[in-house]
Parts: structure tokens; C-alpha cells; sequence
């Protein structure tokens, strides 16, 4: 008898629930924070977190969950990780899967599911969401044996932070959470088929700086990459050393700051005209962790038409797929800037010697700046510019998506990177008060914005309710022009003005709504009251909308129309 | 261009899922496909034909190898890389007292198996590489080919010959 009970004791000290092994797990990879939402598969999880150190969010819907995860994710450089419940949480997190896919953020989704023995008997709250995530998750995994639960949450985070990031999707039966099973978290990962390149290959970086050396009309074009390798730093040490113009891309924002004067600003669809022109005669492309995406390259025969082009980044696929690259180089991009810079030592190319093409650059700029004449409505450009001036910059700034986005991408000057959080692949509406909400939880103290639509921001508007319990005092600009502004101007642009359902009859009073969630409301009908309302808005510690009563009509210029070549902008 | 590819992936539920769901949500083609175990019982070995030109079989290879359950892709026709292949058919084919003979003859020829014999049908068993089992369909057509089955390509590296 005795003897019997030592040995259970014995067993239970070196045996874990599952759901403790799995928090033991996001213990040892130093999460933080989980943002998530209960239900049936996931109960005992959520039994096991009552009594944990970890922190959990109760977000209002599962995509918020995974959206402010993500915002967690960018603001921070970490892993964000969320926690749904089998079936209808599943699926609803399913967005934001793919939203964070197509940015390249790293982030673990934990998602409950039925028990072994019933999945594939269409038992309740069942989905195959490993199957559904397939194509827009890094990769995913069903758990059918809790030792090896330990090894594959290792791989998860592992996976998503290493090489180019990506959200892994780990699925857990119910049955296998209620295993008990000794813990021990592996030390190391190894992946046989699994072993991201990180050191760029030194004969084509010679090749690459041999052309950087001798060009005589260089651009870097940076993007995504060079935020989530953190490589700024080096970023802009090379493009100080040898006087080489930046242009970013709206992912890059910030990884080279907006008010240098060798910043051209964003590229592409609604770039600027120095930015747009100097790419179309550039005599060499350096493009650094930046996919030449469509919304950038327009009429890709007529990107960059003179210019030899290299490609720094990660992520093979990303060579060559969409332009032929001249001088591929892949590996991490820092560790691919370190390495110029180590090789070019002390030589310096002086902005003397770059003066004629400086000169045209500077041309282009006295041009066309981003413009608009403010008239008796206030114009959506003017609160931004707003927002940067009372806030001199110094916050963390989430958007929606469509003219809000384009907006605030235009008339924010971007300093330092990790500041700027926006769904620039997906273009997902209803990102922005998540994602705020995450990184308002990472950086309790930082003033996060999100500068919204009138649209987007009623596809997570019940986020509100997490803001407000958890104190988070998230500030909602939202422009609001009473239409699907982005959609109008594709209408009046290109569709002969015909407005079909893309303007709202019937708006919720976002003040009275703000205060029925327990939030602030405020609003601006004429110019001279958006500063009072800023500053208002700034000053209280609470998560506050403030309602802008925009120009309807405003279009976002400069504009390329979809497929032009990038040098055809339609001005102001 | 036509391409055999070969996937040498880890041997786990869902991988032939992700290969084929990369290749229908990118837009390529699969034409032929086979999957098997190989030596080490923890890899199966894909042979893919598929067709594009050549900025799209870069993706296709490229996409492969950034799945995490690959571990090697070889496009054969890439390069010089030696191969051999063979895919099999299985052919019922009608025979009369009139033809049995122009039947044998071309199994002859082929060396191929009579593997099921019926009253009124043979069943014909031909390995080779495509061109040769094309070549043998065309011959045996006219006989009156009641059924075909033909499996996916599967290939090797040829040994490097000795000087
Ligand atoms: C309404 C709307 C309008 C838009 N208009 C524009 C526009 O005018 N201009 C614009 O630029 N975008 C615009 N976009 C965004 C656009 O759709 C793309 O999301 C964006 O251009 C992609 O940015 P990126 O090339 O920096 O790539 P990202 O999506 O940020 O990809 C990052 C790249 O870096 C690589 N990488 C990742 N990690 C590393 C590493 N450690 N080292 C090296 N490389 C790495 C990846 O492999 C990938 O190639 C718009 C979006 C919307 C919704
Ligand atoms: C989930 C989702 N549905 C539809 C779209 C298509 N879309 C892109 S921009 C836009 C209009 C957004 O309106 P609003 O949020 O008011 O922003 P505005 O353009 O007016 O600033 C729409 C519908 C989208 N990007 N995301
Ligand atoms: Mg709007």
C-alpha cells in the first residue's frame, strides 16, 4: 500500500497535464502574452491558465485575436501567440492567419480541437482547420501524442521566427491536452528539411558591391524584410556612406527614417513622384527585403527599365518572381548589410559626387510634394498631419485599410521602424484596433494610434470592449467620409463615377458608441476643431474615438492606375 | 517545357496534401504523380511531371523546397542531370481469332506480360518510358482497347559511367 502511493507521488511530481506542458512550453519561449478566446476543446487549457503567470487577453471575436497578436508581433520583434477554441474559433481566426501570411509575421496559433477518436466523424464544433491553414500558414501541425507536444511547440516557434517568419498553426484534440506525460523542453530544434540560409554567399556580395561601387544613379528599395531583420541601423549606414537614395515600400516604412534627406518616401501605386520617378531611371536597383509586389512595380516591363537590379533577401521564391534579378543574394539581410559594410570599410562616396543625380531627385521633389488645398470640410491628409505634429511622431501608429491607409502611409513621417503596423499583402479592413490593442499590451505606456475608415473599423469594432477592460488607451482616429472611400475612388476613377454600394446611408453615432463601450467619444466637424480634439484625445488615459468628419471626395494622389507602369502618375 | 521532378519529403500525414495544394493554389499543373516509401522508411519519394516554362518551374522548385516537410528537389531536366524513367500500363485489349496473332507479335516486340487472359480480352502489362508506351497504345488501338491504367513516372539517377 505504502509503497504503491510513493510511487504515484513519485509519478506525479515528474508527470504534467498537457495543458500545463503546454504552458510550460510558451514559458520557456517567453511569451508574454497570449491573446485568446474559451470554448469546449480548449477548456482545460484555459483551467490550467487561471492559476499561470502568463497573461491572457479575452479579445471579443477570434480574428482580433490573432490580429493583435500579429500587432504584438510587429511592435515588439517577438512571437505573438493566440489561443482559440475547435471549429467556429478556428475558422474565425482564419483571416488573420492569412493577414499575418502575407506580411511575413511570425506568430503561434494555438487551436483547440475535438478528440482524436472523433476527428473526421464530423463531431461537434469539428473543422479540419490543419487542412483549411494549409495554404496560408508557414506550416501547421495536428498534435497526436502528447510527448510530442514539447518538440513541436520548440519547432512552432522556431519556424515562425527563423528564416522568413510566418504564422504555425498548431492543432490540439482535445484528448491530448488530458494526457498526462513527463516535461522536459528540447534544448535545440533540428529540422532536417529545414535550414534557412542565413550568411549571404561572399562571391555574389562582392559581385553586388562591385555594381554598387561603379552605379552612378542608385536606389535602394527597401521593404518588409528590412523591419523584421532589424537591420536599420545598417540600412542606413550604407545609404549614408555612399549618398545612395531609399525609397520604401508601405511594409518598410520607417526601417529608413522619413525625414532624412536621402528618403524618397514610399513607391508604387500611391508613391511619391520623386520616389516613382527616381526607380524608373535609376541605372541600378538594390532591392533589400522587398518582394516586388504589384501595387509596386505597376507594369513590371516598365520598372526600373534602366537599371541593373540586386536582390537581397531570405526567402528564394521572392528572386526572380516577379523581375529578373540581375545579382541575387540570399540570406538574412542584416547579416547581408553587415557584410557590405565590412567590405567597403572606410570608402565613402561623398553626396558631392553623387550631386548630379541628387540634383535630379531634388527636381522631382520641388515637382510634385504631396499636396491638397484645405477647403471649409477638413481634409483626411490634414488630420494626419496632425496626428504626426501633436504627437511629434513619437507613437505607434496602426491603420485599416483603403484611403485611411494610403494616408497616413503618405503624410506620417516614419523615424524608426516597429512603429507602423498595417495589412499591406492581405489589405485586410478591420486590422487596425486589433492590432493597436496588441501593441498597446506590449507597450502599455506608448501612445498607439489607429487611423481608421469609417468601414474598416465596424469589422472589429467590438474590440472597443477589450480596450476599455483592459484599460488600454488606444486612440481611433477615424476619417470618416460616410463611404467605402478607396472603392469611390476606383468608381470615379476608372468605373465612370457610379457609386454602386460603396457609399453608407446609416452610420452608428461613433461618439455615443465610444461611450457605450465605455470608451471616450469625441468629434470634428470643421477644420479648426481637429487640434482641440488631438489634444484631448492625447491628454486622457483612456482608449478614445475620435470621430473626423471628412471631405467625401478626397481621392489619394499620386495614383498609378493598376497595371500603368509606375512613371504614369495621375497627379493632384 | 515538361519537367520530372522528383521530391525526395519526410514520410507524414498531410505532406502530399501540401504538395498538391501548392501546385493547385499556384496555378501549375501536375500531369503525372507517384509517391512510395524509399529506402528510409521516414522519406517518400514524389515524382512530379509538370509543364511551364522556365520562370515557372524556378517557382515550382523554389516553392517545393520552402515547403518545411521537403527535403530535396531535383528537376531532371535541368542541368545535366543523367535519369532514367519508366511508368507502367495495364491494357485490355480485345482479341479475335483474327488478330490473336498481330497481338502476340507486338507483345513480342514490346516484351511486354499477358498478365490476365479472358475469353474475349487479354490484359497486357508494358513498362517503359512514355514514348514506348504510347507507341504500343497506338499499335494496339486498332485491336480494340477495351480499358487503360497507367501509373505515375517514376525515376532514378543513372550512375555516372566509368571512363
Ligand atoms: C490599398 C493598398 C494600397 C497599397 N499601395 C501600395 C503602394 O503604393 N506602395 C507599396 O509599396 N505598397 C502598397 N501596398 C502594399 C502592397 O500590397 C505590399 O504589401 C507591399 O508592397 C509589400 O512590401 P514588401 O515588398 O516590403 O514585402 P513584404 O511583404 O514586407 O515582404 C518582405 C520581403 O522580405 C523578405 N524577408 C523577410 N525576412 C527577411 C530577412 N530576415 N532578410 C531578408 N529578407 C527578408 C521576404 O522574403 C519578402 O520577400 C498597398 C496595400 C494596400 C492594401
Ligand atoms: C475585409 C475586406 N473587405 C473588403 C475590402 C475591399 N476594400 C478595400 S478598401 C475598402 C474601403 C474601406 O473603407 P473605409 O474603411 O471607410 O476606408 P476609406 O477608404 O474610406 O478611408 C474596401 C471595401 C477589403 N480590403 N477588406
Ligand atoms: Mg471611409
Amino acid at each position: 500500500m505504502f509503497f504503491n502511493s510513493l510511487v504515484q507521488t513519485r509519478e506525479h511530481q515528474l508527470k504534467l497535464k498537457g495543458a500545463h506542458i503546454l504552458l510550460e512550453c510558451l514559458k520557456k519561449e517567453k511569451v508574454k502574452a497570449v491573446f485568446g478566446y474559451p470554448g469546449g476543446s480548449v477548456l482545460d487549457i484555459y483551467h490550467a491558465l487561471s492559476e499561470h503567470s502568463i497573461k491572457h487577453v479575452l479579445v471579443r471575436h477570434e480574428q482580433a485575436a490573432v490580429h493583435a497578436a500579429d500587432g504584438y508581433a510587429r511592435a515588439t520583434g517577438e512571437v505573438g501567440v493566440c489561443l482559440v477554441t475547435s471549429g467556429p474559433g478556428a475558422t474565425n481566426t482564419v483571416t488573420g492567419i492569412a493577414t499575418a501570411y502575407m506580411d511575413s509575421i511570425p506568430l503561434v496559433i494555438l487551436t483547440g480541437q475535438v478528440p482524436t477518436a472523433l476527428i473526421g466523424n464530423d463531431a461537434f464544433q469539428e473543422a479540419d482547420i490543419v487542412g483549411i491553414t494549409r495554404p496560408c500558414t508557414k506550416h501547421n501541425y495536428l498534435v497526436k501524442n502528447i510527448a510530442e507536444l514539447p518538440r513541436i511547440m520548440r519547432e512552432a516557434f522556431y519556424i515562425a521566427r527563423s528564416g522568413r517568419p510566418g504564422p504555425v498553426l498548431i492543432d490540439l484534440p482535445k484528448d491530448i491536452i488530458n494526457q498526462s506525460a513527463e516535461f522536459s523542453y528540447p534544448e535545440q530544434v533540428s529540422i532536417r528539411s529545414y535550414k534557412p540560409t542565413v550568411k549571404g554567399n561572399p562571391r555574389q556580395i562582392q559581385r553586388a558591391l562591385d555594381e554598387i561601387m561603379q552605379a552612378a544613379k542608385p536606389v535602394i528599395y527597401a521593404g518588409g524584410g528590412v523591419v523584421l531583420s532589424n537591420a536599420s541601423p545598417e540600412l542606413q549606414r550604407l545609404a549614408r556612406q555612399l549618398s545612395i537614395p531609399v525609397t520604401t515600400t508601405l511594409m518598410g516604412l520607417g526601417c529608413f527614417p522619413g525625414t532624412d534627406p536621402l528618403c524618397l518616401g514610399m513607391l508604387g501605386m500611391h508613391g511619391t513622384f520623386r520616389a516613382n520617378m527616381a526607380v524608373t531611371h535609376c541605372d541600378l536597383l538594390i532591392a533589400v527585403g522587398a518582394r516586388f509586389d504589384d501595387r509596386v512595380t505597376g507594369d513590371v516591363r516598365a520598372f526600373a527599365p534602366e537599371a541593373k537590379i540586386i536582390h537581397f533577401d531570405i526567402d528564394p521564391t521572392s528572386i526572380s518572381k516577379n523581375i529578373k534579378v540581375h545579382i541575387p543574394v540570399v540570406g538574412d539581410c542584416r547579416e547581408i548589410l553587415k557584410d557590405c559594410l565590412a567590405a567597403i570599410g572606410t570608402k565613402k562616396i561623398t553626396r558631392r559626387a553623387r550631386a548630379a543625380w541628387l540634383a535630379d531627385i531634388a527636381e522631382w521633389k520641388a515637382g510634385h510634394t504631396l499636396d491638397y488645398t484645405q477647403g471649409k470640410a477638413i481634409k483626411p491628409q490634414f488630420v494626419v498631419e496632425k496626428l504626426y505634429e501633436l504627437t511629434r511622431g513619437d507613437c505607434i501608429v496602426s491603420t485599416e485599410v483603403g484611403q485611411n491607409q494610403m494616408w497616413a502611409a503618405q503624410y506620417f513621417q516614419f523615424d524608426r521602424p516597429r512603429r507602423w503596423l498595417t495589412s499591406g499583402g492581405l489589405g485586410t479592413m478591420g486590422y487596425g484596433l486589433p492590432a493597436a490593442l496588441g501593441a498597446q499590451v506590449a507597450f502599455p505606456k506608448a501612445t498607439v494610434v489607429d487611423i481608421a475608415g469609417d468601414g474598416s473599423i465596424q469589422m472589429n469594432i467590438q474590440e472597443l470592449a477589450t480596450v476599455a477592460q483592459y484599460n488600454l488607451p488606444v486612440k481611433i482616429a477615424i476619417l470618416n467620409n460616410r463611404c467605402l472611400g478607396m472603392v469611390r475612388q476606383w468608381q470615379q476613377l476608372f468605373y465612370g463615377k457610379r457609386y454602386s454600394h460603396s457609399t453608407f446611408e446609416q452610420h452608428p453615432d461613433f461618439v455615443k458608441l465610444a461611450e457605450a463601450y465605455g470608451a471616450v467619444g469625441l468629434r470634428a466637424t470643421r477644420p479648426d476643431e481637429v487640434e482641440p480634439v488631438i489634444r484631448k484625445a492625447l491628454a486622457v488615459k483612456k482608449p478614445v474615438i475620435m470621430d473626423f468628419v471628412v471631405e467625401q471626395e478626397e481621392c489619394v494622389y499620386p495614383m498609378v492606375p493598376a497595371g500603368a507602369p509606375i512613371s504614369n502618375m495621375m497627379l493632384l | 517545357m515538361r519537367h520530372t521532378i522528383s521530391v525526395l519529403v519526410d514520410n507524414k500525414p498531410g505532406v502530399l496534401a501540401r504538395i498538391a495544394g501548392l501546385f493547385s493554389g499556384r496555378g501549375f499543373n501536375i500531369e503525372s504523380l507517384s509517391v512510395n516509401e524509399t529506402l528510409d522508411p521516414t522519406m517518400s519519394q514524389m515524382t512530379i511531371v509538370t509543364r511551364g516554362d522556365d520562370r515557372v518551374l524556378e517557382q515550382i522548385t523554389k516553392q517545393l523546397n520552402k515547403l518545411i516537410d521537403v527535403i530535396k528537389v531535383i528537376d531532371y531536366e535541368k542541368g545535366s542531370e543523367n535519369h532514367i524513367e519508366r511508368e507502367l500500363a495495364l491494357i485490355k485489349v480485345a482479341v479475335t481469332e483474327k488478330c490473336r496473332a498481330e497481338l502476340l507479335s507486338i507483345i513480342e516486340i514490346f516484351r511486354c506480360k499477358v498478365i490476365d487472359v479472358g475469353r474475349s480480352h487479354y490484359t497486357v502489362e508494358v513498362t517503359g518510358d512514355e514514348n514506348k508506351l504510347n507507341a504500343i497504345i497506338e499499335l494496339l488501338r486498332p485491336l480494340g482497347i477495351r480499358e487503360i491504367v497507367r501509373s505515375g513516372r517514376v525515376t532514378l539517377q543513372r550512375e555516372t559511367r566509368v571512363q
